[in-house]
């Protein structure tokens, strides 16, 4: 009989947000309008939830604070300290005490390896078991897994970070500019660095449009403030692999880059800047605590105003299945406070530009872009789609140089 | 100071004898008595680390049978361990060291993807049926070469075996960056999840492989039991020149017995990978191959008792990854777990066959041993 309710509700609400014509586009409502009737009166008749959502109707129905379950699948372990995963868990823990959950709320698996898709599938799995209405995957080789299961378990919501697959409903994808915050990174080393080469230590190679963007926001923040500086990249080709990205930054010191720049998991490229003498920018979290006597700053993540935002939806039945993609201005993206090591007058540099960005709509790649292979992208007065920055940014900055 | 005396100090505290034959009874509460220390050891460790040992072992059976879900990842992380201890335990009873199962596994996995990948619009039970072929004689092939290397140049058979594990998983992490990539996953280097149609089916909710590793388990058994071919692998396996003086063809049974061996982890391989994964990683075998060879010995190389002992290791597993998440207790602890109990039990053992002799009991005892 529950069953029976709730998957009223949830039709109605389907029913629903498509009548409105709202903002998505596909399945045109072409159910009979008397069949709207009925349904919305059914529903309305044995639940409160439609009611109390409103205008903004979710796909899913709403579920009450205290039976809320959030799952969480991280790559490796949140007690690391820092990096990727510790990132995404200091969300999770923000989005616990925004909202007030229990410990008993969240269901954690940890060091679920990305390239075992059977430890993956067993880890949503077990979530799925424990009665979680909600699972966030946080690494791009949980993609396919999520997209499975949120076939077979259509009553729970599958959110994935970073990858680009979606189904509208109960499985979305969660990112953010975080471009934005690597360009005023970009500022930071470009004034910093004496030797006009900056090293950038990529998980990814140029057809992975987040790593490429990444190194583009960063080397244009450098070029706009120092022109003759130069980006040299070291791709590892995997997100977390502690001896490679060290090996790779070590790489790049040799190479005479006297700041360290990095999109990978661990806060090795940081510590091998120190040990070098040179400068770093962190990633995920603040590492200037990993490797005080050369983080300038680091580009950081604040994942708990998507996570609240996810949960506070499901709560609230308004969870549309959308994709998410938030930017400095909401607070997802930022860098972390600069450290004394910074030039003098980056503080400057970065307030100026941070105000671009959150205030006059400067979006990083406006414009006409030159590439380092000689041509250009993009058209005067406008900007690159979102599309474009998350899928098909695969072409490097002029001063970038991949070694 | 007397002569005797003197002899006895000059003895070790203790040595180490062997045992006249134990009777089964003996054996098994020698066993189970393993068993429970080992339960007691771990208990006493989870007390160190701050949580209630009988919690927390309830948690490992409640975590791997609370629901038909839990029961069906339980069984869907035996079915790999099930088939390659059987895969291996045909070749020791060969006395043929095969600690290549783990590569085996994948390059039979490697062989069943590629009719995955650019064959996935044949006709479903056909394609099924051409990628366990293709899993089995993958893997046997795997297993053939170290097989034919033995038997014509006598080449060491464990550091061979051993040796095309990494040559297996390497050809993987080829196809996966390179040949095979994902097209659509943005230079992220991984192989496209299959086609439905190049997935097993599912019967009771779980991935058809567990019949097949149940059929084979009967398989093994009548194989090694009432068949000629499994006569002659334990006479090769008890000693080559009884088995050449009796007109067997060692060579011979050397090679089909590996190839065997290696087919049944390669169809191992090509279960997991069609079957579980949907896909083909480089831990398609994830160290199954290694634990098979544990499972094998504790069972004493009984396919039945693999059955038993694989099910209760997969417990253990599915187990340890609800402890994880509930009591925020490492996967690293529920490893060392693990650890402790196979100690015990593979420790266990040693006292079937020895025992310990002390100082002080020694001299009457020594001077009967001597004599006998």
């Amino acid at each position: 009989m529950k069953k029976l309710v709730s998957l009223l509700t949830v039709s109605a609400m389907v029913i629903s947000l498509c009548a409105c014509g709202g903002t998505k586009t596909e399945e045109p409502a072409e159910t009979t309008e008397t069949a709207v009737e009925e349904t919305a009166q059914e529903a309305d008749a044995s639940t409160e939830a439609t009611e109390e959502t409103g205008a903004a109707a979710g796909v899913m129905p709403a579920i009450a604070k205290e039976d809320i379950k959030v799952g969480v699948i991280h790559i490796t372990d949140p007690a690391e300290g820092s990096g990727y995963t510790y990132t995404h868990d200091l969300g999770i823990q923000g989005m616990q005490k925004n909202l007030g959950l229990n410990d008993s709320q969240i269901v954690r698996k940890n060091n679920v390896s990305d390239s075992d898709a059977t430890a993956i599938e067993n880890a949503m799995r077990e979530c799925v078991e424990e009665g979680c209405n909600i699972i966030f995957a946080t690494s791009w080789g949980f993609m396919d897994t999520c997209e499975a299961l949120a076939e077979e378990f259509p009553d729970v919501i599958f959110s994935h970070g970073t990858g680009y697959k979606s189904n509208g409903t109960n499985f979305n994808n969660y990112f953010g500019r975080i471009y934005q915050a690597r360009y005023l990174a970009g500022i930071a080393a470009g004034l910093k660095t004496e030797s006009n080469k900056l090293g950038y230590v990529a998980a990814m190679g140029q057809e992975n449009s987040e790593v490429t963007g990444g190194i583009n926001a960063f080397a244009m923040g450098a070029y706009s403030v120092n022109p003759d500086c130069e980006v040299y990249v070291k791709v590892t080709n995997s997100w977390f692999d502690p001896e490679g990205e060290t090996q790779a930054a070590q790489a790049l010191v040799d190479l005479g880059c006297d700041v360290i720049a990095q999109h990978c998991d661990t806060p090795n490229p940081q510590t091998v800047a120190e040990q070098n003498g040179v400068w770093g920018v962190g990633y995920n979290s603040d590492m200037s605590k990993d490797a005080p006597g050369a983080v300038l700053t680091s580009v950081m993540w604040d994942w708990s105003v998507y996570y609240t935002q996810a949960v506070q939806s499901v709560i609230d039945g308004s969870w549309t299945g959308e994709n998410y993609f938030g930017g400095m201005a909401d607070g997802l993206v930022d860098i972390a406070p600069l450290s004394d090591l910074c030039a003098e007058g980056t503080q400057e540099a970065v307030d100026a530009a941070r105000k671009q960005i959150t205030e006059e709509g400067f979006n990083v790649f406006d414009g006409v872009i030159e590439t380092n292979d000689g041509s250009t992208v993009g058209a005067e007065g406008s900007t690159l789609s979102d599309a474009d920055i998350t899928g098909s940014m695969n072409w490097y900055f002029k001063n970038v140089v991949v070694k | 100071m007397s002569n005797s005396t003197e002899n006895v100090q000059n003895e070790p505290f203790a040595r180490v004898i062997k045992r006249a034959e134990l009777s089964a009874g003996k054996t098994t509460l020698l066993r189970l008595s393993a068993v429970l220390l080992s339960l007691i050891a771990g208990g006493v460790f989870i007390a160190c680390v701050g949580q209630n040992p009988f919690v927390i072992y309830g948690t490992i059976l409640s975590g791997a049978f609370r629901s038909m879900m839990a029961f069906q990842g339980t069984i869907k992380l035996m079915i790999p361990l099930l088939i390659s201890s059987l895969g291996v335990t045909l070749a020791f009873k060969m006395k043929f060291w095969n600690i290549g199962a783990e590569g085996q596994i994948i390059f039979g996995a490697t062989c069943a993807t590629f009719f995955a990948l650019f064959c996935s619009g044949m006709n479903h039970v056909l394609l099924i049926i051409v990628m366990f072929l293709a899993g089995f004689i993958g893997g046997g092939l795997w297993g053939l070469i170290p097989a034919i290397f033995k038997v014509k140049y006598g080449t060491n058979e464990t550091l061979f075996t051993l040796m095309l594990n990494y040559i297996a998983l390497h050809i993987v992490s080829y196809l996966r960056d390179g040949p095979w990539m994902d097209p659509e996953s943005q230079g992220f280097p991984k192989i496209a999840r299959f086609d439905k149609n190049a997935s097993l089916d599912k019967l009771c909710g779980i991935q058809f492989g567990w019949l097949i590793a149940l059929i084979l388990v009967i398989f093994v058994f009548v194989y090694l039991k009432f068949c000629k071919q499994g006569y002659e692998i334990s006479v090769v396996g008890e000693s080559q020149d009884t088995a050449r003086y009796a007109g067997m063809n060692v060579k011979k049974i050397v090679l089909r017995t590996m190839f065997l061996s290696g087919g049944i982890c390669g169809m191992a391989g090509m279960i997991q990978a069609t079957g579980s994964d949907i896909t083909l990683t480089t831990s398609v075998a994830g160290g199954v191959g290694f634990t098979a060879i544990i499972v094998a010995w504790l069972a004493q190389l009984n396919p039945f008792s693999i059955l038993i002992v694989s099910f209760l290791f997969s417990v253990l597993e599915k187990g340890s990854s609800v402890v994880q998440s509930n009591f925020g207790l490492s996967t690293d602890c529920a490893d060392v777990l693990q650890g402790i109990i196979l100690f015990f039990i593979l420790g266990c053992e040693f006292f079937v066959r020895y025992r310990f002799v002390f100082r002080n009991k020694v001299p009457k005892f020594n001077k009967k041993e001597m004599e006998g």
